[in-house]
């Protein structure tokens, strides 16, 4: 990797209670970059990335991005940075209280990116249509959506401010093999065609190679394995083998 | 460890968790507090929530205050008449409604209907990752959600006690002059007469303190639900049953200061 990376992770660590979940991950990760992280169910995939996008604060270790230590930012600093920042949620996360316009264009409906409500609603619709949806879904509650709906305007949400880094947690879980493949050309596409860096959490291996430029495993709370997407067939590491080839016996315990 | 250390040890820990617990509400309530005071803020919130809160709560304390002023008329009238005084219940009733009755029981109505519905929503908000979605949009939680609650319910709930007092006067009325032998206008004359601004204002006040107490138990408890439906549960029955308590308690302390004035 060359020049300085867009997201860097050194040393982070992580424990709820006696659980250490993270016990040092190393991460780094280029601008325009996708990267997949993989790893076991509660293997602490989901706290990696909440730690970067402040959710969760780490114990230990530094996060930077574009070479900025971003680990105590607050107000004004800590609001450009989440600007930066977009997030798909593992269930969606939508508001319940608000049509799915509304919920696509939340961002865009207040703050520093505020815009005339007529100009949101039409992104929104934009956004949805690039995730699948049709323009009548924008006038829906999020309870009248099926799961796999609620998923895609949850990604429409994501990118609809257009973010530099988007986080994807799980972004094809719940949805039919014809939906996941529409979702994995469209992160593929973000990071090919607007130069966003993603970093995506998922279990199923071929998002990972439909998505992936590199791919992180996870494992015992520290990066396990960390290479180029076509280098994972022939790693040479046990664990990482283990995983993608959905073997109960190995280093990772079926038991957790 | 013996049995009796044992005992201090638990005692001690409770202690501890209890004044752990008190520091951390009374950081919440102050962040949340300087939060109404700061912006961004979100009128469109506050109109909801003032409505949700507010207009909403109407036929609850409307019922219990008329049926509070109802019984209270009776009461009264059986106790004056011990002593020949049967006139004060006008009277008694309007003070009785206004100082106390009309703001601690439409506070615990409210508090019931608010507080659980406040805790149910933003505990499932909490679980549903929906609270880290909004400060992924740039979105302070306790600017959106819970600045928005305390000051609706703050505004709110001394109107409700207004209303709910006026109601409850009725009620006395109703009582008064159907069922005790009141002359309708001797009835309101003797309610006006004794009653001072004084009376009315304590009880606007204590209602407004109230409502605060109703919204940040509700907040709490719901914005530090634990985990799944059980976890919501538990953040819906601690927010009512700590919002009740409080109430009271803030009602006795507040009765001790406007005694002392």
């Amino acid at each position: 990797m060359t020049g300085t990376p867009k997201i860097e992770m050194r040393g982070v660590e992580k424990a709820f209670g006696r659980n250490r979940v993270l016990r040092g991950v190393d991460l780094t990760v280029a601008k325009g970059e996708s990267l997949v992280v993989i790893g076991g169910s509660g293997t602490g995939k989901s706290v990696t990335i909440k730690t970067i996008i402040g959710l969760v604060e780490p114990d230990a270790g530094d996060i930077l991005v574009d070479g900025v230590s971003i680990l105590g930012a607050r107000g004004a600093k800590r609001d450009a940075l989440l600007e930066r920042f977009g997030m798909l949620f593992q269930g969606g996360a939508l508001f319940d209280s608000m049509p799915v316009w509304r919920n696509v264009a939340f961002r865009l409906l207040q703050g520093r990116m505020k815009r005339p409500a007529a100009e949101a609603r039409e992104i929104a619709v934009e956004k949805l249509r690039r995730v699948g949806l049709k323009p009548e879904v924008a006038d829906l509650y999020p309870a009248e959506l099926s799961g796999g709906m609620q998923k895609r305007v949850g990604l429409a949400r994501a990118i609809a401010a257009e973010p530099e880094i988007i986080f994807f947690d799980e972004p094809t879980a719940g949805l039919d093999p014809i939906m996941a493949t529409v979702i994995n050309q469209l992160i593929r596409s973000l990071v090919s065609e607007i130069g966003a860096t993603a970093i995506t959490i998922t279990h199923d291996m071929r998002s990972v190679r439909e998505i992936a430029d590199r791919v992180a495993m996870i494992h015992e709370g520290k990066v396990q394995w960390c290479g180029p997407v076509g280098d994972i067939e022939n790693s040479g590491d046990a664990a990482l083998d283990q995983f993608i080839h959905g073997r109960g016996e190995g280093p990772i315990e079926a038991v957790r | 460890m013996t049995a009796v250390q044992g005992f201090l040890a638990a005692i001690g820990a409770a202690v501890l968790g209890l004044c752990a617990a008190t520091g951390r509400l009374a950081i919440f309530a102050a962040s949340a507090t300087s939060h109404v005071f700061r912006p961004p803020w979100y009128p469109g919130e506050l109109g909801g929530q003032l409505m949700r809160i507010g207009y909403y709560s109407l036929p609850v304390v409307g019922l219990t205050a008329f049926f509070t002023g109802a019984a209270l008329a009776l009461q009264i009238y059986i106790g004056g008449s011990r002593f020949n005084a049967e006139s004060v219940v006008p009277s008694i009733v309007a003070i009785g409604m206004v100082r106390e009755l009309g703001p601690v029981l439409g506070g615990l109505m409210v508090a019931g209907r608010v507080s659980a519905s406040i805790a149910a929503e933003l505990g499932t908000m909490r679980v549903t990752e929906q609270i880290d979605a909004l400060t992924t949009l740039s979105t302070n939680p306790h600017k959106y959600l819970v600045a928005p609650r305390l000051l609706a319910a703050t505004l709110a709930m001394p109107l409700l006690a207004f209303v709910g007092d006026v109601i409850g006067i009725l009620g006395g009325y109703a009582v008064g002059t159907a069922r005790l032998g009141f002359n309708g206008a001797t009835y309101v004359r003797n309610t006006w007469d004794f009653l001072t601004t004084a009376d009315i204002s304590s009880g606007l006040w204590k209602a407004a303190v109230f409502g605060f107490i109703i919204a940040l138990m509700g907040c709490y408890q719901g914005y530090h639900s634990g985990r799944g439906a059980q976890g919501v549960g538990r953040a819906t029955t601690n927010a009512v049953v700590s919002a009740s308590i409080l109430i009271l308690a803030a009602n006795y302390l507040l009765n001790e200061i406007f005694f002392a004035a």
